[in-house]
């Protein structure tokens, strides 16, 4: 087997049993890059002088006998997350110059466990957007099709794994960044419950939604970055205070007797008939393993696109106010006054759709429109979220669709709005109660991958893990490459 | 101009916004140093720079401050405080956003005895007191073309003190602001340092005519940084004020600035031009939960306040209700005053005179060296002693003031100088006699004059016989002696 189709486990398996060191198994990814990414675009920046001085640490590290079983494992970290003396973009021209001056808490935990830093990948330009079209460096392409979309915003992390550029990659999700790729790709990519990974060093979009994750082509992949990845950081005070679980441990859990709640609202209008089809099959899979499936209701879940076009501006109309040209970032050239220094770095450094986000946000809380627009929102967003509890009263974990269409053209539904944002219409409401929820490949209409959505109570994280992995037990579609990449 | 009272049928009605900077050692949501006075932007961290990816995380001892002050002021403490951001942008404002507290602010509804000049006690409403992040500042002072941002101060704890609009003139608000910067540096929550910012107001000032129900449509005057300039600032706002109604015209609800050197407020800002600052809760920090018994804690953990203190003093020490508050108005005073009675024994009489003596020569010389209590040249126990040689008649008052000086100047004990200068007062009656007799003899036309009737001439006798013991003559023995001279045999 070639070393890119390998599983994190094998590979660690490998560097372990010494039949290639971290150097070789990075110049293996490296090359790769180097011959995928002109016609992907999905790494803004390649570290490869950092990658291979990562490998030789992590070989010397492995030769000390210090070496845990992340230690030599190239990733990628998606765009957003600082890394200390490597520019990070959010894939903006506002930030385009941009060197943070330190690591971000999840990209200093994985480095601590010893991997191996390829690169950082594009996004839709600060994780706004569905498509990765909105990147300032251009479209990411889905690697099963270069003329389809691979999702976003974590479209270059997403398109990176697929194509086995690098074997996981880091990924945020504020409503629905890491799921919808990873379906739209055919990989597994896990949203955590809020605030079981710090933000901390992770560019603000949302802060009440935004949260780091891992993609991967397996959930084992993903239970492995995980766990290092997560837990409390006195740097985040939305971070919180919970022992970690043993996700790869966890992984042995059997489904027999585990409740299942297949989701009505998921799967009313909207939803494509092919990919209804194989998330049904997916179902039935689930009920074959063992799994008792029932159907559930959340029926204020349709409000949830609504709400967090709402909640989601709101929060990065403030957020993206740093951004004003005078500390770092974008300046625009011989301001005249200070307000022509504000309206022309911003006008030029953030494109249309994040224009679009700070306009919508700023106008629902201004004075005489916050109750109607924001309170009414966070109202809304409490009745959600008591849906879902009350649904996780009857079971273990939820079911549905990712998305409610494979991947569709780049350009298709750039231009309007409103369409591309309901394609977040499944994975918003994870991100509005704060639940952990993963999305797994579940097969393929046409040549384009399908996925399935899990939904679990708070800190579920290792029995949705488990749940996939029994899945991905009995299933191949997540080791499917696509041709051109095998 | 500078008048303090207000035109007849006009009534003033004023509101005060008092920023209290919080003593913490570092700032309220980020690790870095609050000192005052260093480097630009050398106490800056990537959060103070509102770097992309940082967040804030709250200052525990900035809560326990503000707790600290909402129970001295028997105030409601919120179980759930929220902060919130407020947003505008200005380049010393890193984030684009100030974070506060909003809607709901850690200290609600309490209020404050003030004592006023006339003796009067006036309770003032405290509407609310929130914690929020001070901004940097903008220096333009040798810059050509350019501003300067310093972000030392950016994050720096600030207590957001809210009085209800209960002051009616510039002198009560003067005596409010008094009380709670006595308040604050009591609690030792603030330094109350006016010339560093570390405390600094607000005023919303309107005038309505008397008898009138609704409130006038009021003017705020910001960031007036000493107690004289915040009358000044009041009292030509109000007369500015009632000149424009008596002329016709109206109010503009606005912002004004105090211009100190020309004595006058000047627009800032209308409402008009005023931001929508978009508050909304703040994502990235927790709502503020107390427990009780951490409320508890801090009750537990106050001092004496300035009003309890001044009460003990009237009635422990038999001062004045105004000496007494005069003594209290520091902490630092009010434990020195405490610290030479306690040496003194229980002699009421003796507690009033060193009342004086500290209120008087002792802080007299302590202005005059712009020294601060602790540096003080002359200890609690060295005036104690001094003190003492007054009342066991070894010096007169008089010749304590000189001896004062010399213990000041080079630091020595009372006892020491008095030796040394040979200043111990005269009691030997037959020395007394003596100099008497020779004022008598070389003063023979005087003397004949004042045993003809003329009794005013008795304090020449005083003078000059003390002048010829050199002061040292017990003052009332040489009353009683002079009277039986000076009738003759």
């Amino acid at each position: 087997m070639t070393l890119h189709a390998k599983s994190i486990a094998e590979l660690s398996a490998g560097l372990r049993a010494g039949e290639y060191s971290s150097v070789e198994l990075t110049q293996h990814f490296l090359s790769r890059i180097a011959a995928a990414n002109a016609a992907l675009n999905a790494f803004v920046t390649v570290t490869a002088d950092r990658a291979l001085a990562d490998a030789k640490a992590a070989d010397r590290r492995r030769a000390a006998g210090d070496a845990g079983p992340l230690t030599g494992v190239p990733i990628a970290h998606k765009d957003i997350f600082c890394t200390d003396g490597i520019r990070t973009t959010c894939s903006s021209k506002m930030l385009a110059d941009f060197v943070a001056p330190y690591d971000a808490t999840i990209v200093e935990r994985l480095s601590a466990a010893g991997t191996v830093l390829l690169g950082k990948t594009n996004m839709d330009e600060f994780a706004m957007g569905s498509s990765n079209e909105t990147s300032f460096f251009g479209p990411v392409k889905n690697p099963w099709n270069p003329a389809k979309v691979p999702g976003g915003s974590s479209g270059g992390s997403a398109a990176a794994v697929a194509a086995r550029l690098a074997p996981a990659a880091t990924g945020t999700d504020t409503g629905g960044s890491i799921r919808q790729p990873a379906a739209l790709v055919g990989i597994s990519g896990i949203k955590p419950t809020y605030g079981r990974v710090s933000r901390y060093g992770m560019i603000a979009f949302a802060s009440s939604l935004d949260q780091a994750g891992v993609m991967a082509p397996s959930a084992e992949d993903c239970a492995y970055l995980l766990a290092p990845m997560s837990g409390f950081d006195t740097r985040d005070s939305t971070s919180v205070q919970r022992p970690v679980g043993d996700y790869v441990e966890e992984l042995g859990q059997s489904l027999k007797g585990m409740r299942i709640g297949v989701l009505r609202e998921f799967f009313a209008e909207g939803l494509e008939s092919g990919t209804g089809a194989r998330v049904q099959a997916a179902v039935d899979e689930f009920r074959r393993l063992g799994a008792e499936v029932v159907e559930v209701s959340c029926p204020n879940l349709p409000l949830s696109v609504p709400t967090y076009y709402v909640v989601a501006p709101a929060e990065c109309s403030s957020n993206l106010s740093r951004f004003d040209g005078v500390r770092f970032g974008h300046r625009c050239v011989d301001p005249k006054d200070l307000m022509d220094l504000y309206k022309r770095s911003r006008g030029e450094g953030f494109g249309a759709e994040v224009k679009r986000r700070i306009m919508t946000g700023t106008y629902v809380l201004s004075a005489g429109y916050y109750d109607a627009y924001y309170l009414k929102a966070q109202k809304v967003r409490s009745l959600i979220s008591a849906d879902f509890k009350n649904a996780f009263d009857k079971v273990d974990l939820l079911i549905g669709p990712t998305a409610p269409t494979p991947a569709f053209d780049i350009g298709a539904k750039f231009d309007d709005p409103i369409t591309m944002y309901l394609n977040d219409i499944y994975t918003i409401g994870a991100n509005l109660a704060g639940l952990p929820a993963i999305s797994i490949p579940c097969g393929f209409v046409g040549e384009l991958p399908v996925g399935v959505q899990l939904i679990g109570p708070h800190f579920s994280e290792g029995r949705l893990l488990a749940a996939a992995h029994a899945y991905q037990r009995e299933t191949d579609f997540h080791r499917r490459i696509p041709a051109a990449y095998a | 101009m500078s008048l303090s009272t207000t035109p007849d049928g006009w009534e003033v009605v004023i509101g005060l916004e008092i920023h209290a900077q919080l003593a913490t050692r570092s700032k309220i949501f980020s690790g870095s140093a609050t000192a005052y006075g260093a480097m630009p932007n050398t106490q800056a961290s990537l959060v103070d720079l509102g770097y992309p990816g940082t967040l804030p995380v709250l200052n525990a001892e900035a809560v326990r401050m503000a707790v600290k002050f909402g129970l001295a002021t028997g105030s409601k403490i919120t179980e759930r405080s929220i902060f919130a951001r407020k947003n505008y942008f200005y380049p010393d404002l890193p984030k684009g956003y100030q974070i506060s507290q909003y809607e709901h602010p850690i200290v609600a509804t309490g209020s404050i005895v003030v004592l006023l000049d006339d003796g009067v006690r006036k309770t003032v409403g405290i509407t609310r007191a929130h914690l929020e992040e001070d901004a940097g500042k903008s220096l333009h002072e040798g810059l050509e073309h350019a501003s300067g941002i310093d972000l030392n101060r950016a994050g720096t704890p600030l207590l957001e003190i809210v009085s209800e609009p209960d002051l009616r003139s510039a002198k009560e608000a003067v005596a409010y602001l008094k009380t709670i910067h006595t308040l604050v540096r009591y609690l030792e929550i603030c330094d109350g340092n006016m010339q560093e910012g570390s405390f600094r107001c607000d005023a919303n000032v309107s005038v309505r005519r008397i008898g009138a129900e609704k409130f006038g449509t009021r003017c705020e005057i910001k960031n007036v940084n000493s107690f004289r300039y915040v009358e000044k600032a009041i009292n030509y706002e109000v007369l500015r004020q009632i000149d424009v109604l008596e002329s016709g015209g109206s109010i503009v609800q606005e912002t004004r600035l105090y211009d100190s050197v020309k004595d006058e407020t000047r627009s800032m800002r209308s409402k008009e031009e005023a931001n929508d600052y978009r508050y909304f809760p703040d994502p990235d920090l927790l709502p503020v939960v107390l427990a009780p018994e951490f409320i508890a804690d801090v009750r537990a953990s106050l001092p004496e306040l300035p009003h309890e203190k001044a009460a003990r003093f009237v009635s422990q020490y038999g001062l004045g209700d105004y000496d007494a508050g005069v003594l209290t108005a520091s902490r630092e005073l009010a434990d020195f005053y405490e610290a030479v009675v306690g040496k003194l024994g229980s002699d009421s009489a003796l507690a009033k005179v060193a009342a004086n003596w500290v209120m008087g020569e002792f802080s007299a010389l302590l202005n005059r060296d712009g020294l601060e209590i602790a540096a003080s040249r002359v200890s609690a126990d060295a005036l104690a002693g001094l003190l003492t040689r007054i009342a066991d008649n070894t010096i007169s008052g008089k010749i304590a003031k000189e001896v004062f000086e010399l213990m000041w100047s080079d630091q020595l004990e009372a006892d020491a100088v008095i030796e040394a200068k040979g200043l111990r007062q005269i009691t030997d009656t037959s020395a007394i006699e003596a100099a008497i007799e020779a004022v008598m003899a070389a003063n023979p036309g005087q003397l004949a004059e004042y045993r003809s009737g003329k009794d005013k001439l008795f304090g020449f006798f005083v003078g000059q016989t003390m002048k010829a013991t050199g002061g040292k003559a017990n003052p009332a023995q040489l009353n009683e002696l002079l009277k039986i001279k000076l009738a003759g045999p």
